[in-house]
């Protein structure tokens, strides 16, 4: 998916809103909490860097993202900040969302910090449950952030350490409410920690997880059949290096469930990320999913 | 696309639906192999496939008028084979929008979606509906957006929505299926509502099926196919009318076999919605009688060894054994013994 950008806000000396539309047609719909994927230009590579999408749900002519200037900047923060000029056009993959609202919430507890702030930004949005915000903030950024903040009562912005009260914020919540936490680290760890202590249920807090992304690091897969050496990409899974190198592997689901794709393993140590191969058979070393799975070696050998 | 569509037929009754020579040779025959067994056998849904039943991301075929009749009638009858529980209103919508969407770019002689912001016009020609709506606003349809959309689309839906590592099954639109209820399943987890399967929990399917579908993509929709067999060409086959279908099972010869018996392929599509981060999923119905089916050689010889060879317990859930001789003898005069090719699709 192509996308260019239409619009540029500087919001502080170290933040900047990016409006982004179609080459044509409509926008894939995004739900409150997607994050798009896109790839930017850097020096030596393409940077893949995630955003969360802040327009509402009915946004097909727009996304909008916020971008905080990284430092130091792996690349990606630096370049839209610094080279990117309106009517340049970025390649996207399709929005996904890995931080979505709990339907049958009774409320929603929204904690955030800093750039953190932008998921729940769509959240506020399509609210149609009663909900409290605190969102915490440097002061260099307050001024920005306050302008991006819905007015009302239930949202508030904590410019100092002080005057968020989290134990008291945490502790005192009605049955049914549902806590998101999105921030730095540190500031998750904190939040949930405090909340698994004060015996909230694992099943109604929620952060943002990437986890389960595809990539990885880089490794070299040997093809014994046919004597082949390919390069498996960060960015790219072990299937995907077979297939480029003109390769038909075989695949079905190429989400690790069906089993399909099992590629006999001679040497190295895979990182197992199907959900097919028991324990054991794990532990045997002899198969590998390849669709997900990737090397915990610097090599694998496949009998293929 | 091509869709000639004929007038309506009944799928109860007289039972006057049946299938084309055109309609035959793009059935989604479902046996990759002459001996089944369950598998997770799900595979990305894009356009194209073994048959013509693959080229749309909603397949509709020369049967959309009797079977809109045939699902107007099943709701007149009994209005709870429809329903969504009220915070799956966001699904409601991201379904309604898929299917019109699919729909305008797949039948662009039969539908045409025109969009103005949140002012639609949709134009359904083969059931002459001509609908400007709001999208967003329930109150501008004469009914919810998912009874409004899926009375207007061939084969079953369900709504799920995914929360605590799991997909629970709280909306749908079900008039053709085989043999299970909305009503009574509504509101169960996925084991739950997989409870009734045989064997195929005990192989972990359901776990590996369940971790798959959590983590199902948006844009990214995966398919797979189901089956069973059903004793002329009905669609309503529900729990709640067992009495009305039940003794037709009582019916079969080896006289009638061949045009009683149709064998049910489920094309079941799985898609990630946007807004409300639920799975939609499609549950399309092709019947076929068997003297349809053995015109196409690979598919007689196929399918009468994969019911002469099938595990008891299937055939016990497919409600088989008291027919399964008559099916297994009236194929057996299809079968030559000779090997059947790779893949699905007819020779």
């Amino acid at each position: 998916m192509r996308l260019r950008i239409a619009e540029i806000t500087v919001l502080s000396p170290g933040i900047r809103k990016f409006t982004l539309e179609p080459l044509a047609g409509l926008l894939p719909a995004a739900g409150a909490g997607a994050h798009l994927v896109f790839d930017i230009p850097g020096a030596t590579r393409v940077h893949k860097n995630a955003y969360s999408l802040i327009g509402g749900p009915q946004a097909r002519t727009q996304y909008e993202i916020i971008v905080r200037r990284v430092e130091p900047s792996r690349g990606g923060s630096a370049w839209l900040h610094e080279h990117a000029r309106i009517g340049d056009i970025l390649e996207a993959k399709t929005p996904q969302n890995l931080f979505p609202l709990a339907h049958l919430a009774k409320k929603h507890l929204l904690l955030s910090a800093g750039i953190g702030i932008t998921p729940f930004l769509a959240f506020a949005r399509v609210m149609r449950t009663p909900f409290e915000w605190h969102h915490c903030s440097r002061a260099e950024d307050s001024a920005a952030f306050a302008a991006l903040l819905p007015p009302g009562p239930q949202v508030t912005l904590h410019t100092s350490r002080n005057t968020l009260n989290l134990a008291a914020v945490l502790g005192t919540q009605p049955l049914g409410t549902h806590l998101y936490v999105c921030g730095p680290e540190l500031f998750n760890e904190t939040v949930q920690t405090m909340a698994r202590a004060l015996g909230w249920p694992e099943s109604k807090i929620h952060t943002e997880s990437f986890a389960s992304a595809a990539g990885g690091a880089p490794f070299i897969v040997h093809l014994a059949r046919s004597g082949q050496r390919l390069e498996v990409a960060a960015d790219q899974t072990l299937l995907e290096a077979i297939e480029a190198a003109g390769i038909a592997a075989p695949y079905l689901c190429r989400g690790g469930a069906c089993g399909a794709c099992e590629l006999p393993l001679l040497q190295g140590t895979p990182e197992h990320r199907d959900h097919v191969l028991s324990p054991e058979q794990r532990a045997a070393n002899k198969s590998l999913m390849v669709c997900v799975s990737r090397a915990r070696t610097p090599d694998l050998v496949l009998d293929f | 696309m091509d869709l000639n569509l004929k007038p309506a037929e009944t799928f109860r009754g007289n039972f006057s639906a049946q299938n084309s020579e055109a309609a035959i040779r793009r059935f989604p025959f479902p046996f990759p192999d002459d001996l089944y067994m369950y598998s997770v056998n799900m595979e990305p849904h894009e356009r194209g496939g073994p048959t013509a039943a693959y080229d749309a991301i909603f397949d509709l075929d020369e049967h959309y008028l009797g079977e809109c009749a045939d699902r107007a009638q099943v709701l007149a009858d009994d209005p709870k084979r429809c329903q969504v529980m009220p915070h799956l209103i966001d699904a409601e919508w991201d379904t309604l929008e898929l299917l019109m969407e699919s729909l305008a770019t797949d039948y662009p002689a039969q539908f045409t979606l025109t969009r103005n912001g949140d002012a639609w016009h949709w134009i359904n020609r083969p059931l002459a509906l001509d609908q400007r709506f709001t999208f967003g606003d329930a109150a501008s349809l004469p009914c919810p957006p998912f009874e409004y959309i899926t009375r207007q689309v061939q084969g079953d839906f369900t709504l799920q929505d995914q929360r605590d590592n799991d997909l629970f099954i709280e909306g749908g639109m079900v008039t053709s299926q085989a043999d299970w209820s909305l009503n009574f399943d509504a509101g169960m987890s996925f084991r739950q509502w997989h409870g009734p399967v045989p064997l195929a929990h005990e192989a972990g399917v359901f776990d590996r099926a369940l971790a798959y579908l959590l983590r199902l993509q948006l844009g990214k929709p995966v398919r797979r196919l189901n089956w069973t067999l059903t004793v002329n060409p009905r669609l309503d086959t529900s729990p709640e009318n067992y009495p009305k279908w039940g003794p037709d099972r009582t019916t079969v010869t080896p006289e009638n076999v061949g045009h009683k018996l149709c064998l049910r392929v489920e094309l079941q599509t799985l898609t990630r919605l946007p807004r409300s981060n639920g799975i939609l999923f499609g549950i399309r119905c092709y019947l076929i009688r068997l003297e349809e089916l053995v015109r196409v050689e690979k598919w007689a010889r196929r399918l009468h060894r994969v019911l002469r060879d099938l595990h008891p317990d299937l055939a016990a859930y497919k409600g088989m054994p008291r027919y399964r001789p008559i099916i297994v003898d009236y194929l057996a005069a299809f079968d030559d013994g000779a090997p059947t090719s790779p893949g699905t699709g007819p020779d």
